[in-house]
Parts: C-alpha cells; structure tokens; sequence
C-alpha cells in the first residue's frame, strides 16, 4: 500500500471550517502540534501550527501560521479529544485558544518554566498563566 | 411530599503515585455510589522537554536521544526519526537494513506485549501469571542483547540504515528459539483467554464503542479491540511491504478484547519475524550520510501500543527546527476517559492498564 499523505497550507481564517468539513468527511484527529521559524514567506515571529487528520490511511495535515500573541479559536466543538494538544500548544508555546473543553489552565504540564518551547514570549503574554 | 432524592457525587484522587501505575499519572474520578460519572485526566508531572533537546544536539547524535523517549519501544523511536531524516534527505537506506530494523521492531513488540500482559496479571491479582509472563519476555531480551548488546536501548539504528549486522547463525538461532517460545508463550496466553477468574476481570468491562474509538483518535489495540481493522504497518514502510500479515481485530471492545489483541499479535510477530528471516537479503547495511537536512517530513509507525506520528523540521544546519513525536498513549487518553465512564470503581486499575498507558512516551 502507497502512503497518501498531504500538507496544505491554509489561512488562520478558515481553520474552523476546514477541520468542520473533515469531520463531516469522516476523519479522525490524528495530532495538533506547533512549530516556531515558519517557512517561505511568513515572518520569522509567527508560529505554525499543525492539525493533522487521518481517514483510512490517508493522511492530511493542515498547516496555518499565526502572529506572536494572536488567539486562536478551540477546535474541541469539533472533535473533543483535541483538547490534550491545545493543552499543550498553550503550555509549551504560550498560544491562547479559546474555547477549549477541557481546559487546565496553564497546568497540563507541570514545569519550572512558562512556555518554555517559545522563549521568544514573555510570561504573561499568554491569556491563561498558572 | 416526598422530597426527590438527590444524587450525591464523590470525587476521587487517583494517583499520580499508585500501586497499579509504574508511572505517575493522575485522575479525578467523579463517583456516584461506585459507579464512575466522570473522569478528569491529568499529566505532566515528569515532563522531560526532549523534543526541544533537538535544537541542542546534532541531528545524527538525536538518534540516541530519540531511543530515551520511552525505556519500552525505544528502538522504534529511533527508527522513526531516522526514517523521518531519511525522507527529507532522500537516502536510499539498504534493504538488508529495513529488514533487520523490522526484525529489531517486531521483538520490540513481543517484548512490550508480554510485559503488559504481566503487569495486567498483577493488575488483577494473579501473582504467578505476572511470573510466568515476564519470564518469556526475557527469552525476548536475550535475543535483543544477543544481537545489539542492548536489552531494552539497542543504539542499532542510525540515519542511513543500522549499526549492526546479524549473521546468519545468529538468525538461525532466533528462529529456533522462537519456535521454542511458541509452546511456552502459548501456555500463557491460554490462561489470560481461558481462565475463569481472568474472564471475571476483563469481560465487559471498559467497554469502548467501535465509534467512539474511531472519533476520539484511540490507536492500536485500543482501536482495534473495538473493531476498527487499522495498522500501520498495513502501510508497507521499511520491509514491511514485503511481509505478509493479517490485521488483529476483536469486536467486544473491553478489556478482554484489548487482551486478546495484544495476546494474538505476540504470535502474528513471531510469524512476521520468520518470515523476515527467510527473505532477508544479503548485502550492506547502512549507506553514509553526507551534508544536512533541509525541510520537513511527517512519518507514521505502529509502535506496540499503536500509531506514533513523528515530525521532523529542519534548516539545512545540524540542528533540526522542530522534532515532534506524537506517541500512542497520548492518543489513547481520550478514548481511555470514554470507558472510563460507567464502570466500578473497583475496576478502574484494570481499564487503566488495557490502555497499556506509557507516561515516559507521554512525556517526552
């Protein structure tokens, strides 16, 4: 069997609606995570996140960049089981999203320092601290 | 008028310091009686940070730090990395190379199975079964060491194929004491599907829906113990397009069912071994490795407890941007909280085990 596996590069304004079309489409969360120095033409600031689904095995991963201090919106309403990556997109990377079910508020992983994974933020700068 | 009964919720610690966990992992169990209503999960205690450690060591010596991530599946962390470099450098690794990694994974998979189906029969309170099951795997371990050096961190493979070779002696000897294990482990394996007093710990009980499975991302014997037929290995990386296997499925969902997976799959990677064994090519086993990675790549392996997903970013530099690894029981939280749901207290540890829950992978 050949692997499908695609990367799409989208805009942060149609996340929502992408990730409602591949859970209509019968699509599983396969992983969320965030990466900093972003490539082509997105400044070096921004961060990229990654939403990646999988249907069979076919798998697809969605990649938005958003500016430093930018919110984002919870995907939770969509697919509930995503709330362990925003989670943890929030405490490594310091991105506020909003909406999340289940949400620890800064403390899913319980270390010395905030955001360690993006040093670039200032504690605080998030929305949520511990 | 009678005054309407009000029902009066409990809210359990559980953990993270727990008998039945070998790591630490902690749970908020919302009572109702003994019926469980609610759970919420809550990790993070020993988060390690070594996805970030990538920034800090050169590509090729993160091999060693990818092993680390989980003292159980090490060899197939490694692999995936490897395999993730490997793509976004284009190398060619050697086919005898992706049969001995595939021969390395698959023992990697009986030993962590039989070490689950221990810790599950200590779980429930069958002393002799733990004994008798862990004493198989080190038959595994002995094969491992006797081929790497290594018993649970083997350092074999490397971006570009593997350190080391197995001579054909030695293959011969894996296979004679395979067959060897087959009537021992089968031995054991009847009592965890045929015994009474297991069957009275595991039937219908946790019981996760096929659908629930699938929408909530539970992966490998979790998955496929609710009926979902999904492996990767299906997907042919490394030799495994070469290997002929069927997909273990049970339908029941419960614990016995994630039990029974894990139970066939040991004798399906036997028969993978073999077969492995008997195609193996001869020839190099690594090929050199010049110059950096520049770019990205997102690979998928079936890691004993399921799908990991790894992501490697690079700049053209030594240090790599990003290395991400999506491990199985991170997925498996989810649906784990989901047959959580309605059971007994008493069985929680039980339903907590056949998760077969990995903190260290968890917390990479």
């Amino acid at each position: 069997m050949t692997e499908n596996k695609m990367m799409i590069d989208i805009g942060s304004d149609e996340v929502l609606s992408r990730v409602q079309s591949y859970q209509q489409g019968g699509y599983r969360l396969v992983q969320m995570c965030c990466v900093r120095e972003p490539a082509g033409n997105v400044p070096a600031d921004h961060l990229e996140l990654h939403y990646t689904f999988g249907r069979d095995y076919e798998m697809v991963d969605l990649k938005f960049s958003i500016p430093p201090g930018a919110a984002i919106e919870s995907i939770t309403q969509i697919y509930p089981c995503a709330f362990l990556y925003e989670n943890e997109i929030h405490d490594l990377y310091g991105v506020s999203i909003q909406g999340i079910n289940i949400d620890f508020q800064g403390n899913f992983y319980k270390m010395a320092a905030a955001h360690p994974f993006n040093p670039d933020i200032e504690p605080g700068q998030a929305q949520k601290e511990k | 008028m009678e005054k309407a009964e009000e029902k009066r919720h409990t809210i359990v610690p559980f953990g993270p310091q727990h008998p039945v966990l070998p790591e630490p992992l902690h749970f908020d169990f919302v009572l109702e009686d003994e019926k469980v209503v609610d759970v919420i999960p809550s990790i993070g205690y020993i988060h390690r940070g070594l996805e970030i450690l990538v920034q800090k060591r050169e590509f090729t010596e993160y091999v060693y730090v990818a092993e680390r991530i989980c003292g159980i599946c090490s060899f197939i962390h490694g692999m995936g990395y490897c395999e993730a470099i490997e793509e976004i450098m284009k190398i060619s690794v050697p086919e005898r190379a992706k049969y001995l990694r595939l021969i390395w994974s698959e023992l990697s998979r009986v030993h962590s199975h039989l070490l689950w189906l221990g810790l599950a029969a200590d779980a429930f309170g069958f002393e002799n079964l733990f004994m008798q099951a862990w004493r198989a795997r080190e038959l595994v371990l002995d094969i491992i060491e006797e081929t790497t050096g290594g018993r649970v961190i083997f350092g074999a493979c490397k971006i570009g194929g593997v350190r080391k070779d197995i001579t054909d002696e030695s293959l011969k000897t894996m296979v004679t004491v395979i067959d060897g294990m087959y009537k021992d482990v089968r031995t054991i394996c009847d009592v965890f599907l045929n015994d009474s007093s297991v069957k009275e710990r595991l039937c219908g009980i946790g019981i996760l829906s096929r659908e629930d499975a699938y929408s909530l991302g539970a992966v490998g014997p979790m998955l496929r113990a609710s009926g979902v037929s999904y492996d990767t290995r299906k997907l042919g990386y490394g030799a495994f397009g070469d290997i002929d296997f069927d997909i273990v499925t049970e339908t029941a969902g419960d614990c016995y069912a994630r039990c029974a997976v894990r139970v066939h799959e040991i004798f399906q990677s036997f028969h993978i071994i073999k077969q492995a064994i008997s195609k193996i090519p001869g020839g190099p086993i690594s090929v050199k490795v010049t110059g950096a990675p520049n770019g990205e790549a997102m690979v998928r392996y079936e890691q004993p407890r399921g799908e990991v997903i790894y992501y490697v970013k690079a700049n053209g530099t030594k240090f790599l941007t990003r290395f991400r690894a999506r491990t199985p029981t991170f997925a498996n939280i989810p649906a784990m909280i989901q047959a959580l749901k309605g059971c007994d207290f008493a069985d929680v540890a039980n339903i907590v085990l056949t998760i077969d829950p990995c903190i260290s992978c968890t917390e990479r």
